[in-house]
């Protein structure tokens, strides 16, 4: 417990930080491109659905990605709200931009995978349609963030709209299920029906450490951009009122 | 404590009613769309009856969002939300008076004059009553989900758009459920009790969860 | 991946989409942090913060 309250510290988390980025930024170019090697050129087509297959590898790994990132939002917006944690509104800011990309790439690869497979590049499936709007919300976090201008209060606000937008993901999971199975009858080929071979399996669990590794690297880089971001405009607003006070005595009305 | 409440649920019902107020202005939007939607899909009334739930059920849910970012913004320009925050009345339930009082000026009009907009969208008769229905039930949630959103963004000149940016999402369940009970009362092979009373439950949630996000989200950006 | 079969074309926009996407935020998020950076160092250059708490943020 000691060295996490130890990493809340800012300049520490940068000077740890500094340190661990080129480890992590190689180990996850490393495991990518063994990953990307086995995928393309060792795992076989799918007997079903052939060399489309190749797409599953990315489009598996980002949605798992789009996930866990709005778990870990939801985790730093109790830091925020509960313990004041001074680098979890930090964490929550950063992350929003990179959950949403990998939405977008889970909903973008999962049209051109439906096209050749379904026949069209959108059904309303229960799955889609929640992922769709598991995008919307992270839309509107940043939204929030870059409407609010002060960052400890936007820090506040936008944690409480996770948290309201995480009980409601299982919600509107449950609804969009409900509503689905009212609309359209089960035709869509289902992508859970055959298990998963070996051969398949390990690239798939090697490409997904490789993304998450990556996307952990873009989220610590960001958030050492943010810290500085702030930096810069506390010192700012304390050079502005400096120079302030010395235009008031020097010539005082 | 209830004295307190009262007084705000009071004061609001009459800005409501004075000119300005939200209240006659969501009406008119709601009017205003359900008018235009079949501009867009034309005269077909076979059609218009099909889609008819969920033409009411779109208008009001926009209808709702009109104005709801003026709930708190008013009472934080003029200071009266300090008062509040100072007054021994827990904070959440100012929000509930508040948010009470505005369903009260606006989805409680909007649910009654569905009947009579159903009459353009050639809504069959026996359709009337549950739509209105589910509309009573389901518009107290649209209304309380807006109060968190509302609190969020009570501080900013220029909330306008994104509210209706952070609710649209949250209300998803709302929409669904309330048009498949408005539809099950049409005929159907569910019962129109089962999405009912679900939409009755998430209203149920809806109040504490928003109430609850909303008086966090004030106490927070004093 | 001599053969990409008759849905090459979809593959291939695919891993475009997650090029476009990933690169666009790998690069947004790397120009940003240069730009924090710069900004930094010509505050602490002019030296602005020196007598501030470098430790908060």
């Amino acid at each position: 417990m000691a060295s996490l309250i130890d990493l809340a510290n800012p300049t520490r988390f940068m000077r740890y930080s500094a340190v661990l980025l080129p480890w992590l930024a190689g180990l996850s170019a490393v495991s990518l491109v063994v990953g990307f090697y086995l995928a393309w050129f060792v795992a076989p087509a799918d007997y079903q659905q052939g060399e489309t297959i190749r797409i599953m590898f990315v489009h598996v790994p980002a949605a798992w990605l789009a996930m866990m990132f709005y778990t870990m939002m939801t985790l730093s917006s109790l830091g925020t709200l509960v313990w004041r944690h001074p680098l979890a509104d930090v964490a929550q800011k950063t992350a929003a931009p990179i959950g949403a990309a990998f939405a977008l790439i889970c909903l973008l690869t999962g049209a051109f995978w439906g096209k050749p497979m379904w026949g069209t590049y959108w059904v309303w499936d229960a799955r889609l349609t929640s992922m769709l709007v598991l995008l919307l919300i992270y839309l509107g976090i940043m939204a929030l963030w870059r409407t609010l201008d002060e960052p400890s209060q936007a820090g506040r606000a936008v944690a409480i709209l996770t948290l309201v937008g995480f009980v409601n993901v299982p919600i509107i999971k449950f609804s969009v299920d409900w509503w689905n199975t009212l609309h359209q009858p089960a035709s869509v080929l289902r992508l859970d029906g055959p298990t998963i071979h070996a051969s398949m399996l390990w690239p798939l669990l090697i490409l997904a450490v490789g993304f998450t590794l990556m996307a952990l690297v873009l989220h610590l880089v960001s958030m050492r951009a943010e810290i500085m971001r702030r930096r810069v405009r506390t010192l700012t607003i304390l050079e502005a009122e400096r120079l302030d006070r010395l235009a008031a005595e020097g010539a005082p009305a | 404590m209830t004295s307190a409440f009262l007084a705000i649920l009071k004061r609001d019902l009459a800005l409501a009613s004075r000119a300005g107020g939200g209240g006659e202005l969501a009406l008119v939007f709601f009017l205003t769309i359900v008018v235009l939607v079949p501009f867009a899909l034309g005269p077909d009334l076979n059609l218009l009856s099909r889609i008819g739930p969920a033409i009411l059920w779109l208008g009001a849910l926009l209808s709702m969002l009109i104005g709801l970012d003026r709930l708190f913004q008013g009472d934080e320009e003029d200071g009266s939300l300090d008062l509040i925050r100072a007054s021994v009345l827990p904070l959440e339930l100012a929000v509930l008076a508040k948010g009470l009082a505005h369903w009260l000026t606006t989805g409680l009009p909007l649910a009654l004059a569905a009947p009579l907009l159903g009459l353009l969208v050639a809504l069959p008769g026996e359709a009337m009553l549950p739509v209105a229905a589910t509309l009573l039930v389901g518009t107290p949630a649209l209304s309380f989900i807006g109060a968190g959103a509302a609190a969020l963004t009570a501080g900013l000149r220029r909330g306008g758009l994104i509210l209706p940016v952070l609710v649209a999402p949250l209300t998803v369940p709302v929409l669904i459920f309330g048009v498949s009970a408005a539809n099950a009362a049409l005929g159907g092979t569910i019962p129109f009790a089962t999405p009912f009373l679900i939409l009755c439950a998430l209203s149920l949630a809806a109040i504490v969860v928003g109430t609850l996000a909303a008086a966090a989200a004030l106490r927070h950006s004093a | 991946m001599s053969e990409l079969g008759p849905h090459a074309s979809f593959i291939l926009a695919s891993y475009a989409a997650v090029a476009v996407v990933l690169g666009g935020l790998i690069a947004s998020v790397l120009l940003d942090h240069r730009a924090q950076t710069r900004a930094l160092a010509e505050l602490e250059q002019r030296g602005v913060g020196r007598r501030s708490d470098r430790g908060r943020s």
